[in-house]
């Protein structure tokens, strides 16, 4: 369906340009009105309209994909082609989302409306999270992401590891938030001092901040203001040396949650940094590039590390997250030097969406009882007894890995690509290790999988679930666009190149 | 020109991959046997007739013929699948036809368990082998590898022997390494030489007009070098081999030993010297001390001590790589050709070599050349095929490898007189070994343990469905081997140009 004419009747109401983010709210606040009105009988077809709601905006979004470009609510956010993408993005993912947690919730006792309610919530924060060019609305648009998944991961209440995330990602999650805050605060701070040039009073918007920094390029202040608001969103990246919180909290939360952190909140993260870092730091790039340089090497170094001897594929593939965070951290470094930079991002992205979500989907339909116990030892013999879901799965870890065809290598070939161009030689050896290292435990994962003798540690009674008919083709789906995406990239490889 | 309707070289790597596609998609049995012999006969039918008319084919830009370029999105980081073939791929490529074949055929009739999965593997890695030596893009060149190398690691783990799931890891991570670090050095190629495109023909064109530094080039080559280096098992990065090779499933190691490895010579040969002449000219010397003393003479010692069959094969391709990287080191036309037709000869017979091992395990139910001995009266057929693949691994003449090695002994001798000695002794110790195992397995006495084998177990000559594989890689070696000109003609038109930069550079 085509919408520009109603865009035309409404003459420009700035409204009108965030329709998919009131989509989602309205949606949000339908669910919990059909909870209330429709019989209980009817409640556990409710997540299913999350799920149909969701793809008719999806669909809709497709359908108007070209955008005017241009800021809206007097800069508080600047539609572009990039958060149209990201748009996308964030719809594909809290689809996905709802579709594990259709898996996940009922084989436990916890209401389910809600957590669409607030997935759909955290979704919507999230796009418009991406577009803001403005601190006010970065900030509450981040803190209706994070106080929504302070929810979700201690969702589980009877489950101890659950409320420990839960209490974990609150407190340093909170932490964060304060560095980022304060950050912000001296920022302002030093771009309304008087007697600096190029003054100030607005300096909360992007653009004005950057022609404040342009003018004075060495300010003890301002440099500061950066360091914590890169620090308060790293922790959201997941970047060393913030990435504590992660383990724990990726395997006390349900894996639904954990895919929505793992891919979602990083993402989100991620694509902040890069308008960061490409349109207000720029004047700092002296500072900028070689924190996020450090930043980006010890990430590479300590996610792999770290999961070389993890038993927990929740703890692992969090670990692995913190590994791909940087090597998406490498692309962004590059970005400043590089202008196609910013594309490989996206397409790493995209194509760490497709395998993270394959393999969080495996590990949804094979999670028991306690979701937070999934032992490696748990998937031998999988390739035996359920070859869909092996399948599946190796083609997200060797997605992960970056081994061709698949998507995944395509993503890590450009960041390569833009860190040679941009001559961040030492970081290239690094990024190189992190992939040798990284075969180690995804081969290791596929290798209990396929060529592991042993019988699983507890073999299920009944043989393993082979999950419902939503997830499965949601997998299929997935595992066939991480192969497709690494034989033809098409008009998104088409984007990324730039020309 | 070819007057095929249609584009061979692409329906050579389309065809075993449509066919896996369409065993991945569940076709029932029957029809998965009927397509994997379509699957794995193309793209040897199809090779065979690029080789036919090679010779009368247009020519374009540096001597390719059958060029053709397909886009897949990303024409503006110059990436495309552009296919063609010139006279250094063109051998390599009729090399995996041949191979491909023979080892689809071998796997037809072994039985493996879950037969579905592993002729689709090895059609995927058909598919790749042929993209690889196809490939005119260099990041369809790397691409190709890695599809043909995954199967290899799945191959391995599944249908492996002994220890196979600590050789499929070992194997993963050696090769990954080895593929990321000349992955980053064609990158490296990629960026400085500023022509903006992987295509090998733009990157002729942009470096021939503006080479490269030294500086620059002697770091590209050396990590172009050591990458290709670790997948063409350069000592002292040569231990995943024998190891993989003993645990793979003989078809696997037929693929993987007798073409696949080839990739990091390929590249050597076909990127390296011609982008880079500094860059090789100053490795050179490194190079053949490393394949010379640490492949030719360690590994070739090595070697000899092996009880081990399959492991011996494993350890004497190691060996016979460092032929190949002397070679390479010396840098002359005449040295490179004999190279690629030394990699020619030496994929047709290791591979014939994996699969006589095989053979002879179903026969013997062992490895262990002490426990067998006399099979030559239960089995003359294979005996005879197995003294043809020694003779022909040795180099005797007769045999495409003798080409191969003879025109690489004589342009090693301007390059070192040493070297050259070494080399020449490495034909005496891959006679011992072959000759040896020769006549454990097949002469003498049989042995006590290999009696009672005997007894449970009469063994049989080759069955048919196993000739036709050997004979097939036999018949190749002695046609190349009586007349190399059918080879030797193509690679002499492409090399003039590339190496002679080398020269010019001393």
């Amino acid at each position: 369906m085509d919408i520009s004419h109603i865009a035309a009747l409404a003459g420009g109401n700035p409204w009108l340009s965030i329709w998919p983010e009131i989509s989602l709210g309205c949606l949000a606040l339908l669910l919990l009105a059909l909870e209330i009105l429709l019989p209980p009988a009817a409640h556990r077809r409710i997540p299913a309209v999350s799920i149909i709601g969701q793809l008719v905006i999806l669909c809709l979004l497709l359908a108007n994909l070209p955008v005017a470009e241009g800021p809206v609510f007097n800069g508080l956010l600047l539609l572009s082609s990039q958060g149209q993408l990201m748009r996308v993005f964030f719809l594909v993912t809290s689809i996905l989302v709802a579709v594990l947690a259709g898996e996940t919730l009922p084989k436990h006792r916890v209401p389910r409306v809600e957590f669409h309610h607030i997935a759909l919530v955290i979704a919507a924060a999230m796009m418009l999270l991406v577009q803001s060019r403005n601190f006010v609305m970065l900030f509450v648009a981040l803190e209706t992401v994070t106080v929504g998944l302070y929810i979700l991961v201690s969702y589980f209440r009877t489950s101890a590891k659950s409320l420990e995330a839960g209490l974990k990602y609150l407190v340093l999650g909170s932490l964060s938030s304060a560095l980022l805050l304060f950050g912000i605060v001296l920022l302002y701070g030093v771009a309304g001092n008087p007697a600096l040039a190029a003054r100030t009073d607005h300096a909360m918007q992007f653009s004005n901040l950057a022609l404040f920094l342009s003018a004075n390029p060495h300010n003890f202040l301002a440099s500061a203001g950066i360091v914590l608001v890169l620090a308060g969103v790293a922790f959201k990246v997941g970047a060393f040396p913030f990435q504590i919180w992660i383990p724990d909290v990726y395997e006390g939360a349900p894996t639904p949650v954990t895919a929505l952190l793992a891919v979602g909140s990083k993402a989100a993260g991620v694509v902040v940094l890069l308008i960061l870092v490409t349109e207000v730091f720029f004047p700092y790039d002296s500072l900028v590039v070689p924190v996020l340089s450090a930043m980006a090497a010890s990430t590479i170094l300590f996610g792999n590390l770290a999961a070389l001897k993890q038993h927990n594929v929740k703890r692992l593939i969090g670990l692995s997250g913190v590994s791909h965070a940087g090597f998406i951290l490498l692309a962004l470094v590059s970005a400043s030097r590089v202008n196609w930079a910013a594309g490989a991002v996206y397409f790493y992205l995209f194509a760490y969406l497709i395998a993270s979500f394959a393999v969080f989907g495996v590990m949804t339909v094979l999670s028991g009882p306690d979701d937070a116990d999934q032992e490696l030892g748990s998937f031998a013999g999988l390739g035996k007894e359920r070859p869909f879901l092996a399948g599946v799965l190796a083609c997200g870890l060797g997605s992960l890995a970056g081994i061709p065809p698949l998507a995944g290598f395509m993503g890590k070939l450009f960041v390569f690509v833009a860190a040679f161009k941009a001559g961040h030689y030492g970081l290239l050896g690094v990024a190189i290790a992190g992939v040798v290292l990284s075969i180690y435990y995804y081969f290791g994962w596929i290798r209990t999988v396929y060529f592991s003798d042993e019988a699983p540690v507890t073999p299920p009674a009944a043989g393993r679930p082979v999950g419902g008919l939503a997830i499965r083709l949601a997998l299929a789906l997935l595992a066939a666009a991480s192969v497709a995406l690494g034989f033809y990239q098409g008009p998104l490889g088409a984007w990324v190149s730039g020309r | 020109m070819s007057n095929l309707p249609f584009d061979p070289l692409l329906l050579s790597i389309a065809a075993p991959l449509a066919v896996a596609v369409a065993i991945a998609l569940g076709v029932p049995k029957r029809v998965v046997v009927k397509l994997a012999y379509v699957g794995f006969a193309l793209p040897a039918l199809l090779a065979l007739h690029v080789w036919w008319y090679f010779s009368t084919a247009a020519k374009e830009a540096h001597g390719y013929a059958f060029l053709t370029n397909y886009s897949t999105g990303l024409d503006g980081f110059g990436i495309s699948l552009k296919l063609g073939l010139n006279g250094i791929s063109l051998p390599l490529f009729v090399l995996a036809g041949v191979v491909g074949l023979a080892a689809g055929l071998y796997a037809l009739q072994s039985g493996a368990e879950r037969m579905k999965t592993y002729l689709l593997l090895l059609l995927v890695m058909q598919a790749g082998l042929m993209g690889v030596f196809a490939s005119v893009n260099v990041f369809f060149f790397y691409f190709f590898h890695e599809l043909a190398l995954i199967p290899t690691f799945i191959m391995v783990g599944i249908w492996g022997g002994r220890d196979r799931s600590y050789a499929a890891m070992t194997l993963t991570i050696y090769l990954t390494a080895g593929a990321m670090l000349s992955l980053l050095g064609l990158v490296a190629l990629y960026v400085k030489s500023g022509a903006g495109s992987f295509d090998l023909l733009a990157l002729r064109d942009t470096l021939a007009a503006a080479p490269l530094g030294k500086v620059t080039q002697t770091h590209i080559f050396g990590l172009l070098l050591f990458g290709f280096g670790i997948l063409v098992s350069l000592w002292p990065f040569h231990s995943w081999a024998p190891m993989g090779y003993q645990a793979a499933p003989s078809s696997a190691a037929m693929l993987h030993a007798g073409v696949l490895k080839k990739f990091g010579l390929y590249g050597l040969i076909q990127i390296g010297l011609p982008l880079l002449p500094l860059g090789a000219a100053h490795w050179a010397f490194a190079l053949a001390a490393l394949a010379g003393f640490g492949n030719v003479l360690v590994i070739g010692l090595v070697t000899i001590a092996q009880k081990d069959l399959k492991q011996m094969v494993g350890y004497s391709s190691v060996m016979h790589m460092g032929y190949a990287f002397l070679g390479i080191a010396a840098g002359t036309a005449f040295g490179v050709g004999g190279v690629v037709l030394l990699m020619v000869a030496h994929g047709l017979s290791v591979a014939l070599m994996f699969l006589l091992s095989t053979s002879i395990y179903h026969r013997t139910h062992t490895y262990d050349m002490d426990r067998m001995g006399g099979l030559v009266q239960k089995a003359p057929v294979l005996a005879w095929l197995f003294v043809a693949a020694t003779f022909a691994s040795i180099g005797l003449p007769g045999f495409a490898n003798f080409w191969g090695e003879l025109t690489i002994f004589v342009s090693l001798w301007n390059f070192s007189h040493t070297l050259t000695v070494v080399a020449v002794a490495g034909t005496v110790i891959s006679a011992v070994y072959g000759l040896r195992a020769a006549a454990k397995v097949f002469f003498g006495e049989p042995t006590g343990a290999f009696v009672q084998v005997a007894q449970a177990h009469p063994p049989a000559d080759l069955s048919w469905s196993e000739k036709i594989p050997a004979f097939i890689l036999v018949a190749t070696l002695l046609f190349i081997g009586l007349w190399p000109s059918s080879l030797a003609g193509p690679i002499n038109r492409a090399l003039p140009g590339a190496p002679a930069a080398v020269e010019a550079s001393r």
